[in-house]
């Protein structure tokens, strides 16, 4: 008997029928990058899908259930509510690309100014993003609304902000790892300069390995980007943003529970999506 | 045999001590000193960013206050009795020094949103968020603990079907969980009441629900990956051999190296938790530290905000300070891998 790994039955029992079950595991990355090129199709070209206009009003259709000629029913205007979460595909999308990107680019300033500065530099730099780290993400996030005001684009920037002290930590670390490899020494021996160096070996080094936090971290931000839609406090009225959907839903959600369901459905399939393709990049980075 | 050392005491008497103890004793004082001081430095941190946001980028925090944000234009005269009222006209250092001494002290100001002391404000609404969060927490952890466990005896089937159910669980956002669970359990079964009253233990049921799932899905991934790396080391493979049943190792072995990790990601979820706070006591109506910032923000009481802000970063640090020390408690040996 083997003391390492007592046998346990049912993965005995599987062992003989293992053909079916790595499947899901092994088409989840396609599944979910096909999940998210839909969307992205969506927030593109976004009259391609929608069947109506997300502003037509038919007074005929108040509040209907879902049905074949309104798929996700109508809301209280009468506007058909796939159309609207079509068209606000657009808004959580970019909300979210953007607020990943400049919590990367911000992440990536901190992330470099520490990682390769002096003692002072990097205890400063330190410092400051466990500062950052301190303010929960939304606190963050709505202090910066507070001086701004609301919109779609603040809202980027503000939930890029709240995420930008993970990145910062992720990539200094790597950048305090990387700097002493071998292949930088040899760069050095070669006399390269340090421009080349940085923008050739360093950058492509420490951030390629990130892409599965940058995937990961998309999910996130467009479920804090829809909380702030959600609270008010993102993107303005007309636009249909699908935090903005869910809580005009909420007015309603007694009486039309798909104007909470499916606008939710989408948030959630997306960083759902969003995530399993982080997990698989991830997973794909520790074990080549 | 061990070492000994002399330990003076106060009154010039020595006598001899292991100098494991003796050390001991004052590295732990020594690193509760230094982790005290850093949080303090944390917390500076976070006053000064918050005064740079609320008081030196904006053109002028006196219109904002004037404004609530509406952008409404208002005379010179109100402006000016706005900065004599709250301190706008001192020079900045002066009123960041200020804010600092005040800040420190615990006196937070006047918040003419809620026409109320800030200080007497935060007494009221703290204790129902604090206990929206922690008990949260602690359900995040019955549930993950309950589930990993389950599933890590259950073979690669179980864990599989784990994994993507904590996936699953840790990517619902709170606003969407907490209206489906409004739907099933107060619209369709009338179970439990759509808003949460703040001493209402039923009322307490969902939106400890709605925090807790998505923390659980994070809490068990990160425990599932420990469980599994303890279940593969050389203490449980001897465990084993001394006759220990699965069961044994998992439970009095592999957990408490595993829970280690667990507990120092807990303090960031601590963070994430008051976020969540946010939104779920805007989802079922509770009145708490998150209802109070949301009227801050709308009403651009920029007082108000910044306490809110300082209080949540309190919390977080304080949070961080605890899970630091439980994990050294747990495991010892923790302590030497950082």
């Amino acid at each position: 008997m083997n003391i390492e790994q007592p046998p346990a039955p049912l993965a005995a029992a599987l062992r003989q029928g293992q053909r079916w079950y790595p499947l899901p595991a092994r088409w989840l990355p396609g599944l979910a990058l096909a999940v998210l090129a839909v969307l992205a199709w969506a927030a593109l070209f976004p009259a391609t899908l929608a069947p109506y206009s997300p502003t037509d009003m038919d007074t005929n259709y108040i509040l209907q259930s879902p049905s074949w000629r309104h798929l996700f029913g109508t809301d209280e205007n009468g506007r058909d509510v796939f159309s609207r979460a079509v068209h606000g595909a657009h808004d959580s999308l970019a909300i979210g690309v953007l607020a990943t990107l400049i919590g990367l680019g911000l992440g990536m300033l901190c992330g470099f100014i520490g990682g390769l500065g002096g003692r002072a530099l990097d205890w400063a730099v330190t410092r400051f993003v466990e500062v950052m780290f301190a303010f929960p993400s939304i606190v963050l996030a709505l202090l910066f609304i507070t001086v701004f005001g609301n919109g779609a684009y603040t809202t980027a920037v503000a939930v890029g902000l709240s995420m930008f002290p993970g990145f910062a930590r992720v990539i200094r670390t790597q950048v305090r790892v990387q700097k002493n490899a071998e292949y930088i020494n040899a760069s050095v021996a070669l006399g390269r300069s340090p421009r080349f160096i940085l923008v050739r070996h360093l950058v492509p080094n420490v951030m390629w390995p990130l892409l599965a936090l940058f995937t990961l971290g998309i999910g996130q931000s467009i479920i804090w980007g829809a909380a702030l839609g959600y609270l008010g406090m993102g993107a303005a009225p007309p636009a249909s943003e699908w935090g903005l959907l869910l809580a005009s839903g909420k007015n309603f959600i007694y009486s039309a529970w798909w104007l909470t369901l499916f606008p939710g459905l989408l948030i959630a399939a997306t960083s759902v999506a969003a995530t399993a393709l982080g997990r698989a990049l991830e997973s794909r980075n520790r074990n080549p | 045999m061990s070492w000994v050392v002399f330990k003076r005491h106060r009154k010039g008497l020595a006598t001899l001590t292991p100098l494991g103890a003796h050390l001991g004793a004052r590295l732990a004082l020594w690193r509760l000193a230094t982790q005290g001081l850093s949080a303090l430095l944390v917390m500076f941190g976070v006053v000064s960013v918050t005064f740079i946001a609320l008081r030196v980028v904006p053109g002028d925090p006196a219109r904002l206050i004037a404004g609530g944000g509406s952008g409404i234009d208002v005379s010179e005269v109100v402006l000016q009795q706005i900065r004599e009222q709250y301190g706008l006209n001192r020079p900045l250092l002066q009123q960041y020094l200020s804010m600092l001494y005040d800040f420190g002290r615990g006196q937070f100001g006047y918040s003419y949103i809620m026409r109320d002391d800030i200080g007497s404000i935060l007494q009221r609404y703290l204790g129902p968020t604090l206990l929206l969060a922690v008990t949260a927490l602690a359900c995040a952890w019955l549930l993950a603990l309950a589930f990993v466990l389950w599933s890590a005896r259950g073979g690669r089937l179980a864990s599989a079907l784990g994994a993507v159910v904590e996936t699953l669980s840790a990517s619902l956002p709170h606003f969407w969980l907490g209206a489906l669970l409004i739907m099933l359990f107060s619209v369709q079964l009338r179970w439990l009441p759509a808003v949460s009253e703040p001493g209402s233990v039923p009322g307490l049921v969902m939106p400890v629900l709605t925090l807790a799932l998505p923390c659980a899905g994070y809490l068990a991934q990160i425990l599932r990956g420990s469980l599994a790396n303890a279940l593969q080391a050389p203490f449980a493979l001897s465990a084993r051999a001394r006759g220990e049943s699965e069961w044994g190792v998992l439970l009095r072995h592999a957990l408490r190296h595993a829970i280690a990790p667990a507990i120092s990601a807990s303090a960031s979820f601590f963070g994430a938790l008051i976020s969540g706070a946010v939104v779920v006591e805007s989802v079922f109506s509770r009145p708490g530290l998150g209802r109070v910032l949301m009227l801050g923000v709308d009403g651009r009481d920029i007082q108000l905000v910044a306490a809110v802000v300082t209080v949540a970063a309190l919390l977080y640090v304080i949070a961080n300070l605890a899970a630091d020390n439980l994990v050294r408690w747990v495991d010892p040996g923790a302590a030497h891998e950082h």
